[in-house]
């Protein structure tokens, strides 16, 4: 089979379909585990959205917020935040609302708990696409800037793998686009779910460099970048990867 | 507590075949596995699935330390008549959850 037969046609047939815009990892899945994402009795990550329902009429954040009205939220974040003056993302301002306005010991970003909160508001908005907040252009390009640095022992930027080979494989896996859209999600490697700064932990010791600190202000302008490069792309919480 | 998602139709046909979903939260950890520091983690896994159509079993599975966390198991039943679905998860350290749902038969 000629190269082009085997390859060219895919990416022509994109373009004519229309598919330039942002392809979110769940488009280069198994039609398994899309099946699995899909299915919320079968989709693991559904177990902690439930454990989030829970906890959030438990810890008190019921008092204050309608489960109905977080409809929308998590597509805005990371949004902007005048007390600090630049990006907060979901799982800070959740710490926030937490320890300032319900007095709650701080949970650790990674935590079970944490995770499951973040995950039910997430949920929340399933569906509905991804608004970049408009004040966070300076956090943007501090993250785009990042993004495209070359950086560890293997000197590989971001954007090498997941813009210009994107759609390509490594060994037996796909490379995605990098979208953060379907945080916090279920990954099969984990056997958990998992946030978007543990992925991006794992890119980086990837390329042998060293993590960005979760919360960090490079953490965020990079997590407002990947937000603004997947502007549009509907919220999959819980998205199921492998 | 673990929570689980189970999926049983709520009603169905006399002698229709019915598949009943289950996912039940677990770290199946393996025992094989070492922590940070180079400690083997100890066998957490869940052993024993059975499911009880009233008080008799009408499915039953084995589980080992290769199955992933969060087990998902999926099997089917034929409706003859209406009654209780009792789950049961049995493993490691005394963990037990018991789950039932009603099957209605018309």
């Amino acid at each position: 089979m000629s190269p082009w037969r085997r390859q060219g046609w895919l990416p022509l047939l994109a373009l004519l379909l229309g598919a330039a815009g942002p392809r979110s990892g769940f488009e280069t899945m198994t039609p398994e585990l899309q099946a699995m994402q899909r299915d919320d009795a079968g989709n693991p990550g559904m177990l902690s959205v439930l454990e989030g329902e829970a906890l959030f009429a438990r810890e008190g954040c019921a008092a204050c917020h309608a489960a109905a009205a977080l409809r929308g939220v998590a597509a805005r974040y990371p949004a902007h935040d005048a007390a600090r003056g630049g990006p907060i993302d979901l799982a800070g301002r959740i710490a926030e609302c937490r320890e300032q306005r319900a007095g709650r010991p701080p949970l650790p970003r990674e935590s079970q708990p944490m995770l499951a909160l973040q995950s039910f508001v997430a949920h929340q908005s399933r569906g509905l696409p991804i608004t970049p907040d408009p004040r966070l252009a300076e956090a943007r390009a501090e993250g785009e800037r990042l993004f495209r640095e070359r950086r560890g022992q293997l000197n590989l930027s971001c954007a090498q793998c997941h813009e210009t080979l994107a759609g390509g494989r490594l060994a037996g896996a796909n490379i995605p686009e990098g979208h953060p859209n379907g945080y916090p999600l279920y990954r099969l490697e984990w056997q958990a779910l998992g946030s978007l700064q543990r992925r991006l932990r794992g890119c980086f010791t990837g390329v042998r460099a060293e993590p960005l600190a979760p919360g960090s202000p490079a953490a965020l302008a990079l997590e407002a970048y990947l937000f603004g490069r997947a502007a549009g792309l509907p919220i999959e919480t819980p998205a199921v990867r492998p | 507590m673990a929570r689980t998602l189970i999926r049983v139709p709520a009603t169905a046909t006399r002698g229709e075949v019915i598949e009943i979903r289950t996912l039940i939260q677990h770290p199946m950890e393996t025992g094989y596995r070492p922590d940070a520091a180079g400690r083997l983690l100890v066998r957490d896994i869940i052993t024993r699935f059975t499911c009880h159509f009233d008080n008799r079993l009408v499915f039953e599975a084995m589980l080992h330390s290769a199955i992933a966390a969060n087990p998902y198991l999926t099997f089917t039943l034929r409706a003859e008549a209406s009654g209780v679905l009792a789950f049961a998860w049995d493993g490691d350290h005394d963990f037990r959850h018991v789950e039932t749902r009603a099957l209605t038969v018309t």
